[in-house]
């Protein structure tokens, strides 16, 4: 009987070390190669718009809740004033920071060349900077630590494969692609756990992220209808369709509101 | 030969009991502070023993030490009851403990490798608190009181106390199922809260038969007390970890009090389950239907 227990014990021995050894799905996912992605759809540049606009806010923004660095010093002594969240960040003239704009609808089934020059997403003050991304899928995302302590990224995706990579202070940035489009990622540090940015990923070009003007465009558009779509972390998506005629360029104004009890 | 009182044992067994609730606390503050995956990496953390203290890898890492103390002291606790302990079926808990702690550790590092599965961590969180009546289990049957020569009593009533006691056990750990789907985003609130009324309900309902009926019972009347005690704190806790819940949501990261609270409502709610258990285990062993409470004595002393 004791010889039956010992050889149970013996058996989760070996499936924890078979699950130590196991690297879950930390391998990256590599942007496939240039010989298997399809050629990139002819434009004709000739014929090419653009739309651009603005994002704005209506209604007072609320004020960003300041971050507890107690639990690590180095980074609160990066901020002359407490750090705030980043989830609504305004401009002077009613615009709204961090919108990602892009083109949802419209472009058929038209491929295009991944951009080899990856996106920087840099940790420094503990706060990710920029705090929202947009990449093309198998577009590298390249994460660089320039704080003084141990970070890890962590991409929550829905229908992306998900990673955890710790990056201490001094390690060589972290590269990797995600391979389908999404919007948009989460990606958090569960070291700090108020860090938060978000990663947008698409199959095109047509993408933006606004500045604290609110701008955005949408350059070398082949003339079409587009639905352009909007999307903030707080204030969920807007959609508009546009049409474009050769060499024609419209402008658009998307409009959050901002809720009561903000 | 009956089995007799090992006291270093016993005070063994509450030890590993002890820590196992350590444990529980610890890791309730790693998921209260989403600082499970603050470690990408197992069994080892940052590819070391002493990994950087920092944020929430102090959580995680501190939860793993501990676990590795309860699963040294749990190989110990089986390797004592295969070696000294007379009844079968307690040498066999020993193992089953022993075997349920090997599972936990793995399921633990699937919850990393695979980045916290909900079906997974809700596995982990419940067969924690599985463990944790078995080491509350295994403490009181090697107890001085469960080998004395405990006076039986009769239990004409219905429903018997015993059963209405094992019912509450049952309701009590479905109910600590439904919380730990609801803690990882297994779904929302709702289920847990019909799980609360039905506890309330069966536990209450067990406490009062057993104050009506063994008023003159003291260990009863001790379970009688705890029960109600850790119910009602754990029914007043349940509301303030919600309340704390909906007050930080716009917040960037855990705050304290939800923290505190959240936390406590889960390590009670480990409470409720062994004081539910303790309970159910004392009528098992006061306990007999009328007609056989002479012959169940005799029978009870050669179990011990």
């Amino acid at each position: 009987m004791k010889v039956k227990y010992g050889l149970y014990i013996l058996v989760a021995a070996a499936l924890a070390l078979s699950l130590a050894s196991c690297g879950g799905k930390q391998t990256s996912e590599t942007a496939p190669a240039e010989s298997a992605q399809p050629a990139a759809t002819p434009i004709d540049m000739s014929t090419v718009g653009a739309v651009s606009g603005t994002v704005k806010l209506e209604g007072a923004a609320p004020a960003g809740k300041k971050i507890n660095m107690a639990a690590e010093p180095s980074c609160a002594a990066e901020h002359s004033t407490p750090a705030t969240d980043q989830e609504v960040v305004a401009g002077d003239a009613g615009t709204l920071q961090n919108v990602i704009v892009y083109v949802k609808d419209g472009l058929g089934s038209r491929t295009f060349d991944v951009p080899k020059t990856p996106v920087e997403l840099d940790q420094k003050g503990c706060i990710y900077n920029p705090h929202v991304v947009a990449l093309q899928a198998g577009q590298g995302l390249k994460v660089v630590n320039s704080d003084k302590v141990t970070h890890n990224i962590h991409p929550v995706p829905q229908n992306n494969r998900e990673w955890n990579k710790s990056q201490p202070p001094g390690a060589a940035a972290i590269e990797d692609t995600f391979a389908r489009d999404e919007v948009s990622i989460p990606v958090k540090c569960n070291v700090h756990p108020w860090m938060k940015s978000y990663v947008a990923v698409f199959k095109h070009p047509y993408f933006g992220v606004t500045g604290k003007d609110g701008g955005f465009s949408l350059k070398n558009l082949p003339p079409g209808t587009y639905t352009i779509e909007a999307w903030h972390e707080k204030y969920g998506t807007s959609t508009q369709t546009v049409t474009i005629g050769a060499k024609e360029s419209k402008t658009i104004t998307f409009t959050f509101k901002a809720t009561s009890g903000d | 030969m009956a089995q007799t009182y090992n006291r270093r044992l016993h005070v063994y067994a509450v030890f590993t009991a002890c820590c196992t609730f350590l444990l529980l606390v610890a890791g309730a503050l790693v998921t209260s502070n989403d600082a499970g995956l603050s470690v990408p990496d197992w069994p080892l953390s940052y590819g070391s023993v002493t990994p950087p203290w920092v944020g929430g890898i102090r959580y995680e890492h501190s939860h793993r030490v501990v676990a590795t103390l309860v699963g040294l002291l749990t190989i110990g606790l089986a390797i004592w009851l295969g070696r000294s302990e007379l009844r079968r079926w307690v040498r066999r808990l020993g193992y089953f403990a022993l075997a349920t702690v090997v599972a936990q550790g793995i399921l633990g590092g699937i919850t990393v490798k695979f980045f916290l599965p909900i079906p997974v961590s809700v596995a982990h969180a419940t067969l924690g608190q599985l463990f944790f009546g078995l080491v509350v289990s295994i403490a009181i049957f090697t107890a001085r009181w469960w080998h004395s020569d405990v006076p039986q009593a009769e239990d004409p009533g219905s429903p018997r106390a015993g059963s209405l006691a094992a019912w509450s056990v049952a309701a009590v750990f479905l109910q600590l199922i439904l919380g730990a789907a609801f803690r990882h985003k297994g779904f929302g609130i709702v289920p847990h809260l019909i799980g609360a009324a039905v506890v309330s309900v069966l536990v209450f309902w067990t406490a009062g038969v057993l104050r009506r009926r063994f008023e003159q019972v003291p260990a009863l009347r001790g379970s009688v007390r705890l029960l109600h005690v850790l119910l009602g704190a754990q029914l007043l806790l349940g509301g303030a970890a919600w309340w704390s819940r909906v007050w930080s949501a716009e917040f960037p990261q855990p705050m304290p009090p939800m923290v505190i609270l959240t936390v406590a409502h889960t390590v009670v709610g480990a409470l409720v389950l062994a004081s539910t258990l303790g309970a159910a285990l004392i009528c098992r062993r006061v306990l007999g239907p009328a007609q056989h409470a002479v012959v169940g004595a005799q029978s009870q002393q050669a179990a011990l």
